[in-house]
């Protein structure tokens, strides 16, 4: 075996022989970079006092975006360019974003700092005239315990009247770092600290390969949870193998009456598919997780996981949508919500992974995907909901209403969908559906919210979905 | 002697933080970040599995024999005493043993080449416990007959037949949560051992003496040999006044065991488990007021939880008690706190100390007068607020009484009666329509006294030495946990010496420079530091004006020191003469001391003059509610708080932006839940929610009472500003009461109890549907 980690950490080469499939980004900048201005506040992607940049090729592109360092294997860092707040100020002084986070004084104890500034710098570089909701969703990523944000989002929009985009360090890079990046070998790349192994396939296949040789390894995609069986549970997931890179799961078609998309899509590259075809999810999409966690995380991931919290399960099954597992035997498809059995048990083999997600396109359903948690953004599930209702305009000819957070597993609401099917669409049939629902589940009471109030939220989101669809006052928005 | 020219950075000039653009390039050192000395060893802690339990077996040979493991440290490897209480009452254990009094305890420490080898021995250890009962809350340990943690406080005036006597009469009980600091920095103690009994420690400490004191006594050495340093902390917010002492402790101890530097730094989820947060208080009021809504008495019971021990329960409870009239006037009172012991982490300072918990009392106590007699609950607010002369529950009189002016300023700014006109019309056209959103909205005040209720902490020290080049090094007893402290009072010493800020370096604050210091609390640190540093400055200015006046033949009137020091007629560079002065064997350093005048009080009696003066400020907030839901948004804020005048009002305007900001999110999204067994399950970000950018006030209008000037004799005539705002937030609280009081056309007081989550907000929704 043998091998060597190859990425570009700020103007310096990174080759790295030796390295653990458990050691994170943030410890080798801080630890054996020195690399200090990246910070740890929480060690599981929420605080995000440790975003960094990552640049990666993206068909053939260079794209940067936001990340947690915390839970970033190092290992899943070949063949990317690694950005530190250390990078940003040049030769002629602060850099446009610093600058204007100093003026509005959007520091005050200055830990988080050097994290918004790099989530600001994200934002400044992608969207040089953001909006408020602009500003606020690239923000939700990140904890300030001191200022209350105000002084912090004067100076996002400070920085983007100053502009200078066209002179940033890394648009005057961008030419070079992409030719480093594009003549990296694409070949399976195997580093190891003694027993502990990490493993990139080369590709899709070889990935089918490496699973065929390691048939428990630890596939890897976004870490937005692995990352925290790591740092939280101490767990070893050796060998584990990464996928982010693989360009063959990142693949999105558009066919007639399907989209597939590529299991190593994450949330945030796939943000305008949503846009596009299912605009009525776009605020539930911009609730998973952070920005950070929406650059890294999968939605093949997501479903993998098996997680009964996982917010892409609900909207995926109450879509329809199917899946394509591979293994070196060959692949399988099954429907999203055959794939969840029971609690922490999904119909996985040894040896498989998931490839590809397929959602079928119908353009005449009704669709609606709502989420409540304790805090807005960056919240786990409290209750989810995702409908997709047929009619042939006073008749519901089909119901498909899939729920998170009030099972073991995502789940369809049989006896809701029941109360639906083949009656008036009327405000009488959802208030009936509500009712029924109340047999559907027996949820949980913990730390997110008690049984009591997830089955109230249950039963509101079918009175929610005739208030929406029937054109009334029927939520709440912070930003028109 | 009046300066002509103000200097750069001079007092009440909005410059920024002295270490802004550090913090925004990433060069800002904090503990975690400084350059170790070779062979640095990691300390981990195991900790607690069962809320309340005898160790029966405590087998750590898989710990002491894992990889890259130096050492292990249990209870009997402490030299000096096992207790870091730091009220003397001996209840604090470094390590616990043979008892465990809460899920998370420490138990033992994990000295090893790594962190991460420290972290996972931790998990070797093998204990049994004989499990023994427990109770969590303040009503399940009132119920267990669990006691006191320490003396509890009546606070009595008047006579209380008016309770009984009063034409109207109403009781209730307020539950109100605690809250977790969430400082972004967590705890973290680097010890570095010396020579003899030496150990010098870096960490993230309020308190360094406290941690002096505390290392010492544990080490069994004199407080001399322990040197305590912080530069900065990532945030504090009260976490850090006596939370860190465990840290450090177990740190200097390793270092002097190893006789090798030792980092200890706690993952997020242990800082959560081990340290003490924000008390949370079941509060039972009784209240008499008549039918204009005036209030005649009040009577309430206090009970706090705790936690394991003491700590500064007493005088946080204490505190909740001094603070439970707010604003307001009652004629006849009698207050009782109730310390509770709990098997919980023990409970400590945050921002506000108790008295949000008091003031969020009173302002539950206008509201329901106001629900039962149909008023707006402003017009209640401001008849009984507070008129000079009146005393207070402790007698203390009120003298610099100032929120009638910011009533009537912020209700204009705010528009708060055509506003609040608008949300009953909204209310109502929702309620005739079916719509789904309600609206509220709330003007509530907030008065708070100033100075720590334990005298003796009001005092404080300076050095300032001015270097022959003419540079200037400040230290004080301060401490920088982002409130800008280092900043004023250097704003503070430019302006004593008429020089550019730019010329003075401030350092970190070390227990080597300025001994015997209190912890940076209480909102304490510019009134205290900014005057200890002033009577430094006073002593080098007449210092260097006599020298001057001797050496020029002229009367100290004619010379002025600044960065151009003028003498008669004659101009001379700062720097120059500061050479002249050096070479004249002039002293040019000086401590300076201050000690806050006129309080008193005593605690025995109830009675005396606990504070200084009082900060005042409103807050006027409108939320939205989605009653579908129980989710909200704050619509709008406007506040108006008085700082005195400002030593930065840049920098003070961010202290009310923040301290709004984290009140609100005590009292909306951050809630605190332990399970069954005692295990706090809300212990990180992830499941526990502070407040988002996006969570601020969609408009958010924040100004300082420009036109005030503290009446005593304050450093620069301000206020101390870092705890009071952070109680302006229950205007949102009650905004929020507002919106789901529609649901029963305002007859009644939903009396939802904080915080109000969105599930708290629907459940009281779907209660009066």
């Amino acid at each position: 075996m043998g091998g060597t980690i190859r990425f570009l950490l700020n103007d310096t080469e990174i080759s790295l022989t030796e390295a653990g499939s458990r050691d994170t980004l943030l410890d080798f900048l801080r630890l054996n970079r020195r690399l200090t201005g990246t910070k740890e506040g929480c060690a599981e992607g929420d605080c995000g006092a440790c975003t960094v940049l990552v640049g990666r090729l993206h068909h053939g592109r260079l794209h940067y975006e936001p990340i947690n360092a915390c839970i970033r294997f190092l290992a899943s860092c070949h063949g990317c360019h690694v950005v530190t707040v250390e990078h940003l100020r040049g030769p002629q002084g602060l850099h446009p974003v610093q600058a204007a986070m100093v003026e509005h004084h959007g520091s005050q104890c200055g830990f988080c700092t050097p994290g918004f500034v790099m989530a600001l710098y994200g934002l400044w570089m992608q969207n040089p005239r953001p909006d408020m909701l602009a500003v606020e969703t690239a923000l939700q990523g990140n904890l300030c315990r001191c200022t209350g944000y105000e002084p912090i989002v004067k100076a996002a929009f400070a920085a983007s009247q100053a502009g200078g985009q066209n002179f940033d360090a890394l648009t005057v890079e961008r030419d070079r770092v992409t030719a480093w990046l594009a003549d990296l070998p694409r070949q399976r790349v195997t580093v190891s600290r003694g027993d502990d192994r990490a493993i990139l396939p080369a590709d899709a296949a070889d990935l089918a390969q490496v699973l065929a040789e390691n048939p428990k390894a630890t596939i890897v995609a976004g870490a937005t949870d692995v990352g925290l069986w790591v740092t939280k549970f101490l767990r070893d997931i050796s060998p584990a193998v990464f996928i982010g890179h693989l360009q063959d799961l990142k693949h999105i078609q558009i066919t007639p009456g399907q989209i597939s998309i590529g299991a190593g899509v994450t949330y945030s590259e796939f943000e305008p598919f949503i846009l596009q075809h299912f605009p009525e999810a776009l605020d539930y999409w911009r609730r998973i997780g952070g920005w950070q966690v929406r650059n890294a995380g999968t939605i093949g991931g997501n479903v993998a996981n098996g997680s009964p919290i996982g917010e892409t399960p609900p909207l995926l099954i109450a879509l329809g949508a199917t899946m394509t597992l591979c293994s070196a035997a060959g692949t399988r498809d099954i429907a999203v919500e055959d794939f969840f059995i029971d609690y922490g048990k999904q119909d996985r083999r040894p040896g498989e992974f998931v490839q590809a997600i397929h959602v079928p396109l119908r353009g005449d359903a009704r669709i609606a995907a709502y989420k409540v948690s304790k805090r807005h953004h960056a919240d786990i599930t409290a209750s989810a909901a995702a409908f997709h209702i047929e009619t042939d305009g006073a008749t519901i000819t089909d119901a498909r209403v899939a729920f998170g957070g009030m099972a073991a597993t995502p789940k369809r609401a049989a006896n809701a969908e029941a109360a639906l099917r083949g009656q008036p669409f009327s405000a009488e049939t959802f208030e009936a559906a509500a009712h029924a629902v109340a047999n559907d589940f027996t949820p949980l009471s913990d730390w997110r919210a008690s049984a009591e109030y997830r089955q109230t939220l249950a039963a509101n989101f079918f009175r929610r979905f005739w208030l929406e669809q029937s054109g009334q006052d029927h939520r709440l928005r912070r930003v028109e | 002697m009046k300066q002509d020219v103000i200097a750069r950075g001079a007092a009440h000039s909005s410059i920024i933080h002295d270490s802004a653009e550090k913090h925004v390039t990433g060069q800002a050192d904090y503990t975690d970040d400084l350059t170790l000395p070779e062979g640095t060893l990691h300390a981990y802690l195991g900790l607690s599995t069962v809320a309340h339990g005898r160790i029966s077996r405590m087998d750590l040979d898989a710990v002491r024999k894992a990889s890259g493991v130096h050492l292990v440290l249990t209870a009997d490897d402490i030299p000096g005493v096992n207790d870091i209480s730091p009220n003397g009452l001996h209840d604090d254990p470094v390590f616990a043993f043979p008892e465990v009094q809460f899920h998370g305890q420490p138990i033992f420490a994990v000295i090893a080449e790594t962190r991460d080898q420290a972290r996972r021995a931790c998990k070797l250890a093998k204990l049994d416990y004989e499990e023994l009962p427990f109770a969590l809350d303040a009503m399940a340990a009132r119920d267990a007959g669990m006691g006191y943690v320490t003396k509890p406080l009546t606070l009595s005036r008047g006579d209380m037949a008016a309770l009984d006597a009063a034409p109207r009469r109403l009781d209730g009980r307020l539950t109100v949560g605690g809250q977790e600091h969430f400082y972004l920095e967590s705890q973290i103690a680097l010890a570095i051992p010396g020579e003899d009994d030496e150990v010098v420690l870096h960490t993230s400490t309020q308190h360094p003496t406290e941690v002096q004191h505390m290392v010492a006594h544990v080490l069994h050495v004199p407080a001399n040999a322990v040197v305590v340093n912080v530069r900065r902390m990532g945030g504090g917010f009260g976490g850090k006044e006596t939370q860190m002492n465990l840290f450090c402790c177990v740190a200097a101890l390793a270092a002097k065991r190893l006789k090798r530097a030792v980092k200890l730094r706690p993952d997020r989820d242990d800082d959560f488990a081990i340290t003490g947060k924000r008390h949370d208080f079941v509060i039972d009021y009784d209240v008499g007021y008549d039918d204009t809504g005036r209030i005649h008495a009040v009577s309430g019971d206090f009970y706090a939880r705790c936690g394991f021990s003491a700590d500064l329960s007493g005088p946080v409870t204490d505190r909740a008690l001094f603070h439970a009239d707010n604003a307001y006037y009652y004629p006849a009172v009698e207050l009782r706190s109730h310390p509770m012991k709990t098997n919980t982490c023990s409970n400590t300072a945050f921002r506000g100390f108790g008295g949000p918990q008091g003031v969020i009392m009173a302002e539950r106590v206008v509201e329901d007068i106001a629900y039962a007699l149909g008023r707006d609950p402003l017009e209640i607010r401001k008849l009984n607020l507070y008129e000079n002369g009146q005393l207070t529950p402790y007698h203390q009189e009120v003298e610099d009484q100032i929120l009638p002016r910011i009533f009537e300023e912020l209700e204009a700014s705010s528009d708060y009666h055509a506003r609040r006109q608008a949300v009953l019309d909204f209310n109502a056209r929702a309620k005739s329509m079916g719509g789904t959103i309600r609206k509220g909205i709330a003007l509530t005040p907030v008065k708070f006294g100033i100075s720590f209720t334990a005298t003796w902490f009001n005092q404080a020290g300076a050095l300032i030495h001015i270097y022959s080049d003419g540079s200037v090094h400040l230290n004080h007893g301060g401490t920088e946990m982002g409130q800008g402290l280092n900043t004023k009072v250097a704003q503070v010493v430019a302006e004593a010496l008429g020089i550019d800020i730019a010329r003075i370096r401030i350092t970190r604050t070390t227990t080597e420079k300025v001994p015997n210091t209190s912890a940076t609390a209480a909102s304490s640190g510019s009134d205290l530091n900014g005057m200890a540093a002033l009577d430094a400055c006073r002593q080098l200015t007449q210092r260097l004006t006599a020298f001057a006046a001797e050496a020029k033949g002229l009367t100290p009137d004619d010379i002025q020191i600044g960065e151009t020091v003028r003498m008669g007629g004659e101009d001379m560079p700062f720097a120059d003469f500061i050479k002249t002065a050096y070479i004249a064997r002039i002293q040019l350093s000086a401590a300076g001391f201050y000690k806050t005048p006129k309080i008193h009080w005593n605690r025995e009696t109830g009675r005396g003059r606990p504070f200084y003066y009082y900060a005042y400020g409103a807050a006027c907030a409108e939320v939205s509610v989605d009653t579908l839901t129980g989710e909200y948004v704050i619509e709008r804020a406007d506040v108006l708080h008085d700082v005195g005048r400002s030593l930065n009002p840049a920098l003070d305007k961010g202290q009310v932006e923040g301290a709004f900001v984290q009140g609100t999110g005590w009292l909306t999204t951050e809630e605190l839940w332990w399970d069954k067994q005692g295990r706090l399950r809300t212990h990180a970000p992830s499941t526990y929610k502070i407040p988002l950018a996006s969570d601020r006030p969609k408009i958010f209008n924040v100004d300082l009472a420009d036109w005030s000037v503290n009446r005593e004799n304050t450093i620069k005539r301000s206020k101390a500003v870092g705890e009071p705002p952070f109680m302006l937030g229950i205007s949102v609280f009650q905004a929020l009461n507002m919106a789901v009081a529609s649901f029963n056309g305002y007859r009644a007081n939903p009396r939802i109890d904080a915080p109000a989550t969105p599930e708290r907000v629907l459940m009281a929704i779907e209660a009066l549907r």
